[in-house]
């Protein structure tokens, strides 16, 4: 079933524009509305689950959507596949502008932009064969690939690694990771560009989960897909990934290369992340630990300012009245976005750290007071060389524009601060009763 | 550490050190397709105060083993064989009133899905307080103290507050520290906790692991910890039993199952985890193919049909013969290549793309 390699050298031409990006996302912007009153319905608040996100996907390239639960990730997803229509913002694809884009206009550019969801038992219709499954997008978009559309879905068949005689079986005589492939077969079925992978792993075993990364690294290598891949799961992300986004409570916190963001986080929310990720080497120390307390706060009333601040252990005033603005940090690498008004300093490297063999017995030490240090120490100093994960560590610390950084800043500050204008009229006494909305 | 790794070969000696003794365990299931082997022929002892962590897929007999212990299994449709014996007591000749004593009292439970098992019905503090008010002949008014007081042990703000809330009102991670709160309410002795983090983020995971860890200090309790997590599992336990297809296939300390594995489904489960501090570039390693059916499952070693270490072992002992779980190179393992073998493939193709 791992033979998927072979067939996938016929790859078609890959897209070629590599100037201006595939995707383009800014300002995006989703709030669910929350209806209540009587006798007439009217808005009383609003579910801020996405709040000004931007970045970009290049062609060919992954890029890595991370967060907890209700941060945002899947709907952000969601957005940019136009399942759902963005509350403000833009989403260019290709240059074109598709935000708001009729069912008309989208259809050309449906067929381009893919999804693959997380649960594939439910995302596969029980009733319909394999082949009526992998055909029908091919139907509706009105593709007739040379040889018929049956053949063609028993090479996609072959492709991820499914027996191609297996196509007039039904889903359900198929394990977890086949159904998985079985939606990835139909996400290529109309040789898409881009595809949004919903947490294609995580309702998968342990052992399955690596054959379908595989599977899926293969196809972005081979056929030079686009992905934007959502996962809660870090190692997964860094595995899969060129560049990662960070997302906390609809926003965008920090975004940049896997080699910068998961060697030098800068910001707390990232480093939380990071060092709360376990590892299974007993011999890699958990330096140091740090705990967040509590839960993410509801995106009906979202915290002021930053929206990290109330697990923040570095909160101060400032944080409270004023958003950070997502910009690139002094020292930081090219593209290395933070939001964050009290940094890191990202020479503490908790991943590079991590994998320094400690003497002392790993169950010790648990510093649960790590909150309360304010700077991580920077205690793993390289010692024994475990050299490739640590390499990649220091490299990129400098090239930066410090103007640029600047400019735009500014910019950032202006339009978040109306943004924050607007979410703070909404504000209501009404959310504090559903504390638990996620 | 334990005494897992000296009871052994069959005849485990338990007097009176074990604390929970799980010996030659069987469960079958009758459906209508056939008998399912869930779990079969697995023994393991726990000591006091120590943690065991279970690993293993979906359908590996994980949960069932431990619903066994339990005594949550329907009797109707299900046999169960072998022994159970908790502080000295036989689980499974046990009738039904004295497991009901036992039960939420001296050994308790942590589900995995936490909204689907706290009854959307009742406030969480009458749930805290019911098997307290229960096992020790509390009040009413002496069980809210207790829930309030265990709301403050996990770590919930404003217990006073919120014990009269419902779990619907609660977030993930706070359900699942008020199932703990449940489950310590009568300061069990043996705590099974089935994927207790599944289900959560990272950052909520590691403060229930925490907490759990915490609170066996103070108590001594015993855990079961079940997961599919091998981080998890560097986190918390102390014994690590392996499972697979319903069979132990592993079974040591900690660092010895994860640092040297001896099973090659062992190295498989560790090769086709990413790591976040390996390189990238090194795909990961799948172990191909799917779990087996339990209803029918493979003749011999049930891991033979996924294994890539098949030819190097002389005939088609494989297919024919089922491995015993054996001591190889300071612990248990349950596989037929000889302890050379193993120790070679372990030093030279698995700890070279680990530690990449």
């Amino acid at each position: 079933m791992s033979a998927e390699q072979t067939s996938l050298t016929k790859a078609k031409e890959t897209p070629a524009a590599s100037g201006s990006p595939l995707l383009e996302v800014t300002g995006l912007t989703k709030h669910f509305p929350v209806m209540g009153g009587f006798p007439f319905k009217r808005q009383v608040g609003a579910v801020q689950a996405v709040d000004n996100v931007s970045f970009t996907v290049g062609a060919g390239e992954s890029l890595g959507l991370v967060g907890e639960s209700g941060c945002g990730k899947s709907t952000t997803g969601r957005l940019v596949t136009r399942l759902y229509e963005p509350t403000s913002g833009s989403i260019k694809y290709l240059g074109q502008d598709i935000t708001h884009a009729g069912r008309k206009e989208l259809a050309p550019i449906r067929s381009e932009i893919q999804m693959i969801f997380q649960d594939p038992y439910s995302s596969l219709n029980p009733r319909h064969t394999v082949g009526t499954i992998i055909t029908n997008p091919m139907e509706i978009n009105g593709i007739n690939p040379p040889g018929g559309r049956d053949a063609r879905a028993k090479e996609l068949l072959e492709i991820v690694g499914l027996n191609p005689e297996h196509f007039n079986r039904f889903p359900h005589e198929f394990s977890g990771g086949q159904r998985q492939r079985i939606g990835v077969a139909r996400a290529l079925a109309l040789n898409p560009k881009l595809i949004v992978a919903d947490e294609p792993v995580s309702a998968l075993d342990v052992s399955i989960q690596a054959q379908v990364v595989n599977l899926l690294q293969g196809l972005q290598r081979e056929l030079g897909i686009a992905f934007v891949f959502i996962a809660h799961d870090l190692s997964i992300v860094r595995h899969f990934s060129q560049r990662v986004a960070v997302m906390y409570l609809g926003k965008v916190v920090e975004i940049a290369d896997r080699d910068s963001l998961y060697s030098s986080p800068r910001h707390p929310y990232t480093h939380a992340l990071l060092s709360a990720a376990p590892d299974a080497d007993p011999d890699n120390a958990a330096a140091e630990r740090i705990r967040l307390t509590g839960d993410v706060p509801s995106p009906l009333n979202p915290p002021s300012g930053c929206r990290f601040r109330t697990r923040c252990w570095k909160a101060q005033e400032k944080c409270a009245t004023e958003e950070p603005p997502l910009i690139q940090l002094a020292g930081n690498a090219e593209g290395h976005l933070t939001a964050c008004h009290f940094p890191e300093d990202g020479s503490s490297k908790p991943v590079g750290a991590s994998s320094v063999p400690k003497a002392r017995d790993a169950a010790e030490l648990k510093p649960k007071a790590a909150k309360a240090e304010g700077t991580p120490k920077a205690e793993g100093t390289p010692k024994a060389a475990k050299a490739g994960a640590k390499a990649e560590g220091k490299a990129e610390a400098e090239g930066k524009t410090e103007g640029k950084a600047e400019g735009k800043a500014e910019a950032e500050g202006k339009t978040e601060g109306k943004a924050e204008a607007k979410t703070d009229a909404k504000a209501d006494a009404k959310a504090k009763g559903e504390k638990s909305e996620d | 550490m334990s005494t897992l790794t000296k009871s052994e070969s069959g005849t485990a000696p338990k007097a009176g050190s074990a604390f929970l003794s799980v010996h030659d365990l069987q469960v079958r299931f009758r459906t209508e397709d056939g008998i399912v082997k869930a779990v079969n022929n697995l023994t393991f002892d726990l000591e006091k105060g120590k943690t065991l962590g279970i690993v293993g897929e979906s359908g590996s007999g994980k949960s069932v083993s431990n619903l066994a212990v339990m005594g949550l299994h329907n009797p109707r449709n299900t046999t169960i064989e072998g022994s159970i014996t908790l502080d000295g007591q036989d689980l499974l000749r046990a009738s039904q009133k004295d497991l009901e004593k036992l039960r939420g009292n001296k050994m308790a439970m942590i589900f995995q899905d936490a909204l689907a098992a706290l009854s959307p019905y009742y406030t969480i503090g009458r749930q805290i307080a019911e098997p307290f008010m229960k096992h020790t002949g509390a009040s009413k008014k002496e069980g809210r103290d207790r829930a309030i007081e265990m709301l403050r042990r996990v770590g919930i703000p404003q217990p006073q507050t919120r014990v009269d809330d419902f779990p619907h009102q609660f977030s993930g991670g706070m359900r699942q520290r008020a199932m703990i709160a449940m489950a310590l309410v009568c300061d069990p002795e043996l705590l099974i906790a089935d994927e207790p983090t599944t289900a959560l983020d990272v950052t909520v995971q590691a403060q229930i692991v925490d907490l759990l860890k915490d609170l066996q200090q103070e108590s001594g309790t015993s855990i079961i910890f079940i997961t599919h997590d091998l981080g998890v599992i560097r986190e918390i336990a102390d014994d690590v039993l392996v499972m697979y297809a319903g069979r132990a296939v592993e079974r040591g300390t900690m660092r010895e199952v994860l640092k040297s594995s001896q099973h090659p489904y062992g190295w498989g489960l560790l090769s086709s985890i990413p790591r976040i501090n390996a390189s990238v570039d090194i795909p990961l390693m799948p172990i191909p193919g799917t779990p087996p059916s339990l209803l029918n499952p493979p003749a011999g070693c049930a891991f033979n049909p996924r294994c890539a270490y098949r030819e190097l072992v002389p005939g088609d002992k494989c297919e024919t013969e089922r491995p015993p779980l054996a001591p190889a190179n300071g612990h248990l393992s349950a596989c037929h290549l000889t302890d050379e073998q193993k120790q070679s493939i372990l030093t030279e193709q698995i700890l070279p793309r680990l530690s990449s």
